[in-house]
């Protein structure tokens, strides 16, 4: 993919600028103008429809009403804005239930099932890219048939291995399972290493270099942005995921959920108290904090997989 | 007309090409055979010998650590397939090959527990893949005992166990990087898919839970109830088809579209704080989606803030239920559909945004050479270059928004429901499947909706790919 480079991510931010400029008439610097100013007005507006729903999660968290019985209102609410604001629904969050716990959780999962998934990825992307050898194309169509399947199918299959095995309804299992299907997700950082030239390899295997010495002192080196995207993914896949952990977990073992787990039964299980919206949302900030900071910071690595990922199909 | 005869000389081609593969499989395995003949007849005592004890071919030849594995292999092979340990009470060795055929014979009564068919099912695939890679294993020890024996002949020394796993970082190193990843996907995915599908065959289904009551092989029953005109799956496939495709289309297409015109808006020339507009947009897909779609839920509810809205605005009279309207199914799919355009939009947005920059320049400038206005080359290259690009892409995430789950399930958990069936009116194949297999232990229905969700997003992916245009010039760019 020669177009789509990644350095260029790096080029002026539009292409679309033809020819230099020359002197431009009155009349079309007006209706340029006049664009613009739609431009902008739209941009303000969408802002606002992508904006809404995230900040009324927020204001929910903080709101603090009591009804006339003085009673905590935890549920959904007709007004946007809170009439009165606090910590309550937090510190609520953190002394009635498990969140803690769950928080916890998902931190071990999300830091066991990075390392091991982004090490498949990486090395299955590597070998599929640069080493040739007999198996390589049946291995690429068997993954790509396999990708087909709906994940959901063989998930009650890994539901019954796993009991076989006597690892159901351990955090141990749920790691298991994110990382174990990571060397089919390996399309992406595979297009990236597409890119390194293969005359780099070749001179260093001249010099000796076996390939395990280039992975580690060439390829690695040369790989940061990729390896942030999948260990990015990887890391915040737990965090996001509810369906496996909610077969794998079960409703009864609350204090081994994570936290989408936990949050989505709070509000949505078979015991629930409708009391306790507000508090609801109080956890999706305290998880979204984290895991949008650390999106946003590593955008830049994100956005360069989602477009070689994308071209590459 | 020649178009015709050139469709017939493709198919008459892949006619041959079917049948050309089948005639070098013949050809594979005839040689293999012949092959298999030739080592034991050439090689030395010990290759030979290794055609009974695993690893004796190369203890022959002092390769003590290799031999010693082999042979642990084989013992360990043989141990478990003959004295058929219990494991949850079901054996797994050569009985269990017996018990994939029967799934179980003992009902059960006061003093016996009921076989457990599943188990057994499972157990049984879990032992042919043991097989498969016990005689894998057994291949490779002739292999490389005969190795080891042309090695001599040659007058070098066979390979020290050392040098063998030198050769694992370097010639072999794909085979080192591969094997923890394929033994997680024999486990995690490839067993699991194979469990799945047979159970397709079977009456593993609420009234046969495992460990209770036994189940049993039925061909291709599940199947053909599709067409019997009653039951679950008979009656609802077809409408949750229909609105699975709908869905794809209208989100994809949605998405697609939206989310090119939104990069053009933010990346066009002028715009100042790009850097802020993306960033708002990249929000929603940073933000957890359980999130972000149990607020639209609940946003939308009929106390929600949206309906005081509308209420206080005049809009309507009562409060619409979004999501949950039984009377007109098409309030809850539109609505689905619009918010999947605040979802997706942005992941779309990103990706055209990043080809944006990446048109290449030379296109450009001829283009200018050639005296085309700003808008012609807007039409004549950006475009046509965008949907080029973004083909494949597009591709997927039709496949993907067939298989989509989330906004299904988190908003409208399928509802509103059809009165008698589980199918709601929103269900997709893979929601319809995850409520018939999890909630309902319909095991046997469940899978058979996979496989055809498996055979449609196939053909579709098989199709397209082989008509795209960017798909044949793969190669062209590597």
């Amino acid at each position: 993919m020669i177009s789509t480079s990644a350095p260029a991510n790096k080029a002026v931010e539009s292409n679309l600028v033809i020819g230099k400029k020359a002197k431009v008439p009155k009349s079309v610097k007006a209706s340029r103008r006049t664009s613009l100013i739609v431009s902008y007005i739209l941009l303000v507006v969408l802002t606002i429809i992508w904006l809404y729903p995230i900040l009324w999660i927020f204001l929910n968290s903080i709101r603090v009403e009591y009804n006339s019985s003085n009673q905590l209102i935890g549920i959904v609410v007709s007004h946007y804005f809170p009439k009165s604001i606090g910590l309550e629904n937090f510190r609520r969050l953190f002394t009635e239930t498990l969140f803690p716990r769950w928080f916890l959780n998902t931190l071990m999962v999300s830091s066991v099932s990075f390392v091991l998934s982004t090490l498949l990825t990486l090395s299955v992307a590597y070998v599929m890219s640069k080493l040739k050898f007999s198996a390589r194309k049946k291995f690429l169509s068997i993954a790509i048939i396999l990708g087909l399947f709906p994940g959901f199918m063989s998930m009650i299959a890994i539901y019954y291995i796993l009991k076989a095995l006597q690892l159901t309804q351990t955090l141990f299992a749920l790691m298991l399972v994110y990382s174990a299907g990571a060397g089919l997700g390996f399309y992406v950082a595979k297009g990236f290493f597409d890119i390194i030239p293969n005359s780099l390899l070749e001179s260093a295997r001249l010099d000796g270099a076996t390939n395990s010495q280039i992975f580690a002192k060439i390829i690695l080196p040369l790989s940061k942005p990729i390896i942030i995207y999948t260990a990015l993914l990887a890391f915040i896949g737990p965090w996001m995921d509810f369906i496996f952990a909610r077969v794998i977990l079960g409703e009864t073992n609350r204090e081994l959920h994570t936290v989408a787990v936990g949050l989505y039964y709070m509000i949505y299980g078979e015991r629930v108290d409708s009391n306790v919206f507000t508090m609801f949302t109080a956890g999706c900030v305290v998880v979204a904090i984290p895991i949008v900071t650390l999106f946003l910071s590593m955008q830049r690595y994100y956005i360069e997989g989602v477009t070689a990922g994308a071209v590459k199909g | 007309m020649s178009q015709i005869s050139e469709t017939k000389n493709e198919k008459s081609s892949e006619i041959s090409r079917f049948l050309s593969f089948f005639k070098n499989l013949g050809i594979k395995i005839k040689n293999g055979f012949l092959k298999f003949g030739n080592r034991f007849k050439d090689g030395s005592i010990g290759t030979k010998l290794s055609h009974l004890i695993m690893g004796s071919g190369n203890l022959y030849h002092k390769q003590i650590a290799k031999g010693l594995i082999f042979l642990v292999l084989q013992i360990a092979f043989l141990f478990i397939f003959i004295t058929s340990p219990e494991v949850n009470s079901t054996p797994l060795g050569f009985k269990s090959i017996i018990n994939f055929i029967t799934l179980g014979t003992e009902e059960g009564d006061i003093f016996n527990p009921t076989d457990n068919s599943m188990l057994m099912l499972l157990f049984g695939v879990i032992v042919f893949g043991l097989i498969g890679l016990f005689l894998a294993a057994y291949s490779s020890n002739i292999k490389s005992s005969y190795k080891a024996d042309l090695d001599k002949r040659k007058g070098k020394k066979p390979t020290t166990f050392k040098q063998d796993i030198e050769l694992l970082l370097d010639e072999r190193f794909h085979i080192a990087m591969l094997t923890p990843a394929i033994i997680g996907i024999l486990i995690f995915t490839i067993l699991p898919t194979i469990f799945m599908i047979l159970i397709a065959f079977t009456n593993f289904d609420s009234q046969h839970p495992a460990g209770q009551v036994l189940f049993d092989w039925v061909g291709l029953k599940n199947f053909a109830d599709i067409f019997s005109g009653t039951g679950e799956i008979s009656v609802r496939f077809g409408p949750v088809l229909g609105w699975t495709l709908v869905w794809a289309f209208f989100a994809t297409s949605t998405n697609y579209i939206g989310g090119i015109l939104l990069a053009l808006l933010i990346n066009k020339k002028g715009i100042k704080l790009k850097k802020l507009w993306r960033t708002v947009f990249i929000l929603t897909i940073a933000l957890p989606q359980f999130i972000s779609l149990l607020a639209m839920r609940n946003l939308l509810s009929e106390y929600g803030p949206i309906n005081a809205m509308l209420l206080e605005l005049g809009l309507t009279d009562a409060p619409i239920s979004f999501l949950s309207n039984a009377e007109s199914a098409w309030t809850a799919r539109i609505t689905i559909i619009v918010i999947n355009i605040w979802i997706g939009v942005p992941y779309t947005m990103l990706m055209t945004s990043g080809i944006l920059m990446n048109v290449p320049t030379e296109l450009y400038e001829a283009a200018q050479i050639d005296g085309a206005t700003k808008k012609q080359a807007f039409f004549n290259i950006t475009i046509p270059y965008i949907l080029f690009v973004t083909t494949p892409y597009l591709i997927t995430s039709f496949i993907g928004n067939i298989t989509s789950f989330n906004v299904i399930y988190l908003l409208t958990g399928g509802g509103p429901g059809v009165p008698g069936y589980k199918a709601g009116e929103t269900d997709l194949l893979v929601t319809w499947l995850y409520k018939l297999t999890i909630d309902e232990s319909e095991y046997n229905i469940g899978s058979v909706i996979a496989i055809l969700t498996f055979i449609i997003t196939a053909s579709a992916t098989l199709i397209s790919y082989r008509r795209s245009k960017s798909f044949k010039e793969e190669d062209a760019f590597q």
